[in-house]
């Protein structure tokens, strides 16, 4: 075979089922209590400070890390219990989500030791806020194109540039940004990137709010000017970033979040539907669910090869690939149906709002944290086609 | 599936690499092939996978069984391997000796009744139903007033239509006009004809899944030979993209009848919503990835893919004629559909959660 792709039927383990009640079972006190309601979907709007820490106190994030940092030693299977628990939910989980995901697990392998004591702790306590700075203006998919400088000075480097489209910058505490230190050169144009550790709301930065098409200001211009990062917030080695940047790709691509967004429109069509449904209802709904039980077994299956130490790279691709497009798609067929639901079903107008909404939100799921013209070119390497 | 784990699968997969090589059998205009095959794969034990030591079979497990379906699929298998090993399945359930040679369930859809007459006769018309003629006996599954039998039937007493299928083989219809079974017994507790319509769809898509497996094998294999605006095709980016989403309905093809499959062998009953939803679920999907993926395979071969010499309408046309055996995509929507309805939304989440 040339392409040996695996995707074994891996089952969460028992002791996820007892997590999943516990999880569940905040939630409900959230919902009560007004944190956030489970029925609107624009989550993003809500930055829930509070909810972050009290999340954090429950020991749900960096739940996989090392104790000493915060952490609880917990598998990747019951962090992703706890991930789609939440996004299912539609809970507001904007402050912690990144850091959680992403920023700590790069801070756990490439920050010197004092920066991980200072920094992973208050991640797991719910506390800072992290963004991502990758695209610049002239550089979106094609991430080594960046051309935002880090100028060695002494003890540090200064930074002068723009990223563009970052989540969160006018929240974050933190960014984890690329700047390029050296010119690429001949032999490897991915040359000359490095990864920094960069602390935000501070002189020298300024964070410009972009409008997006479904009302929101969720996304960012961060401009740099003479910004200082000391020598110890490089992450890894100086001019390497790109061999940084593949590792952990596999985490990011394959959770619940990557088919899971606009999952809310199903559960209101079925509430609207009733318990009677029409042929043509009743076939639209089985495809959907059969469609979304196989995006999450195929992404367990993921999370559960990454728990084992295996790097599915492909498969991961392959999951946020087609999750992505599904979820994408998916409004738009629960539009299809929801042209047949009775004018006297009870939740007719939550539906719709949650549709109008969910139909602004598509087009960007299969942009951001990777394009689906960029996946589909790491799945076709890794079929031998490049 | 993992055949280093597994070595009956292993057996099926050597076995069909020395006999049922896919360009010899497409060259072979008279049948040859398939006497060897058969009599290679009964001597393996491997007809009756599912069946006990006491019932006449080789009583393999569930789930090794399932493997040797999957790399049957793989290999596009134009004997009624798949059925004689439903059909063994079956009559296990009644306890029944399951006897040599080919066999095939019925029905095979889920419209279709067979029924018991006073005399305990069986009665009834069944469609579509894989390798009717090829098959010495079947496997009924027969209902009477508020009753469910098992029975084996001696094919020869029974009227057969023949037909072929989308995939070339045998795709009969199967008359039974009072015909006196071989044994009938009655079917365990809750066993219905919807158990084993879930069943064989879950079969179907282990098949469905390893032909998508070569499907993609040979399309990319092909993408790196063929030469076109002076490059290899593989280098367009367009093709590349089209084989990405091919591995991607591959992948959930195989990530769906798997997991059915697995959630089958270590069920005690077929009589919950986690085995509907698993069950329904794979013959949705793989049926869906059968449309999409084969398209694309036959998109990346251009004209050579659509003539009767290339293999690849073995694969093609064999998951797209799987589509419709033990329900269809869209029956089994409709039926997943009202589960989920009757439940209620508030119940979706986690009954998905729960797999």
């Amino acid at each position: 075979m040339t392409a040996a792709l695996r995707f074994d039927p891996i089952r969460l383990p028992e002791k996820c089922e007892q997590l999943r009640k516990e999880v569940r079972a905040f939630l409900a006190e959230e919902i009560a209590a007004g944190t956030f309601d489970p029925h609107a979907p624009n989550r993003e709007d809500n930055d829930a400070p509070e909810f972050s820490r009290r999340v954090g106190a429950k020991g749900w994030l960096g739940m996989t890390w090392p104790k000493k940092y915060g952490g609880q030693e917990r598998s990747f299977l019951e962090r992703y219990v706890v991930t789609e628990e939440m996004r299912v939910a539609n809970a507001p989980t904007r402050r912690f989500f990144v850091a959680d995901r992403q920023s700590g697990p790069v801070l756990l392998k490439y920050a010197p030791e004092h920066i991980k004591m200072d920094i992973l702790p208050r991640i797991c306590r719910g506390e800072v806020c992290f963004a991502i700075g990758m695209s610049e203006p002239n550089s979106g998919s094609d991430l080594f194109a960046a051309k935002t400088r880090a100028t060695k000075t002494d003890g540090g480097y200064l930074i002068n540039g723009t990223k563009i489209w970052t989540s969160s910058a006018h929240i974050a505490d933190y960014m984890i940004a690329i700047f390029r230190t050296s010119p690429p050169t001949k032999e490897n144009r991915r040359h000359g990137l490095t990864q920094f550790l960069v602390k935000m709301k501070q002189p020298g930065i300024q964070v410009n709010p972009i409008g997006q098409i479904t009302g929101q200001f969720e996304f960012n211009e961060v401009v740099f000017t003479d910004y200082f990062v000391p020598d110890d917030h490089v992450l890894g080695e100086v001019d390497g970033a790109w061999k940084q940047a593949t590792s952990e790709l596999a985490y990011e691509r394959s959770g619940p979040e990557r088919f899971l967004e606009t999952y809310y429109v199903l559960t209101e069509l079925v509430r609207a539907v009733g318990k009677n449904p029409d042929t043509r209802s009743a076939e639209g709904i089985g495809r959907l669910v059969a469609q979304v039980h196989t995006m999450r077994r195929m992404s367990v299956s993921v999370a559960g090869m990454l728990q084992a130490g295996k790097e599915p790279v492909v498969e991961a691709s392959i999951v946020k690939d087609i999750g992505t497009v599904w979820e994408q798609q998916l409004p738009h067929r629960v539009r299809d149906l929801a042209a047949f639901v009775e004018e006297t079903a009870t939740n007719r107008e939550t539906l719709e709002k949650q549709l109008d909404f969910a139909i602004k939100t598509a087009p960007k799921l299969t942009i951001q944290g990777g394009t689906t013209e960029v996946l589909r070119g790491i799945i076709a390497r890794g079929l031998g086609l490049r | 599936m993992v055949e280093s784990e597994n070595i009956v699968a292993e057996t099926a997969e050597k076995i069909f690499a020395d006999l049922a090589d896919a360009q010899t059998i497409n060259h072979d205009k008279h049948g040859a092939w398939k006497a060897p095959l058969w009599q290679a794969l009964t001597e393996a034990g491997l007809p009756l996978s599912w069946v006990p030591d006491d019932l006449g079979g080789s009583g393999a497990s569930l789930a090794e069984g399932f493997s040797v379906l999957n790399v049957a699929g793989r290999h596009a298998i134009a004997v009624p391997l798949a059925e004689t090993m439903l059909a063994g399945w079956l009559l296990t359930q009644g306890k029944i000796t399951s006897p040599e040679g080919e066999m095939t369930v019925l029905p095979a859809g889920p419209k279709d009744r067979v029924t018991v007459g006073a005399d305990g006769s069986l009665s009834g018309r069944a469609r579509g139903v894989p390798f009717a003629k090829d098959a010495k006996h079947f496997a009924v599954l027969a209902s009477d007033n508020g009753g469910i039998s098992i029975a084996l039937v001696d094919a020869a007493k029974c009227r057969i239509e023949s037909g072929v299928g989308l995939g070339g083989d045998h795709n009969d219809t199967v008359t039974l006009d009072k015909v006196q079974p071989v044994t009938t017994k009655s079917a365990p507790k809750g066993f219905d004809q919807t158990t084993l319509m879930l069943m064989g769809g879950v079969v179907r898509s282990l098949q469905i899944a390893g032909a998508l497996e070569s499907m993609l094998d040979i399309s990319v294999r092909y993408s790196n030979e063929r030469v076109a605006f002076e490059k290899k095709i593989s280098k367009f980016q367009a093709v590349q993209h089209n084989l990405a989403r091919l591995a991607g309905e591959s992948a959930a093809a195989l990530a769906a009848a798997t997991s059915a499959a697995d959630t089958i062998a270590s069920a005690t009953s077929f009589d919950n919503d986690a085995v509907f939803l698993e069950a329904a679920s794979a013959k949705i999907r793989c049926s869906e990835a059968a449309e999409k993926g084969s398209s694309i395979a036959h998109q990346v071969h251009g004209a050579i893919g659509f003539t009767i010499e290339h293999i690849l309408h073995r694969y093609s046309l064999r998951a797209l004629a799987w589509r419709d055996d033990f329900g269809s995509e869209s029956y089994w929507a409709v039926e997943l559909g009202k589960l989920v309805a009757e439940r209620g939304a508030d119940e979706l989440w986690p009954l998905v959660a729960s797999r």
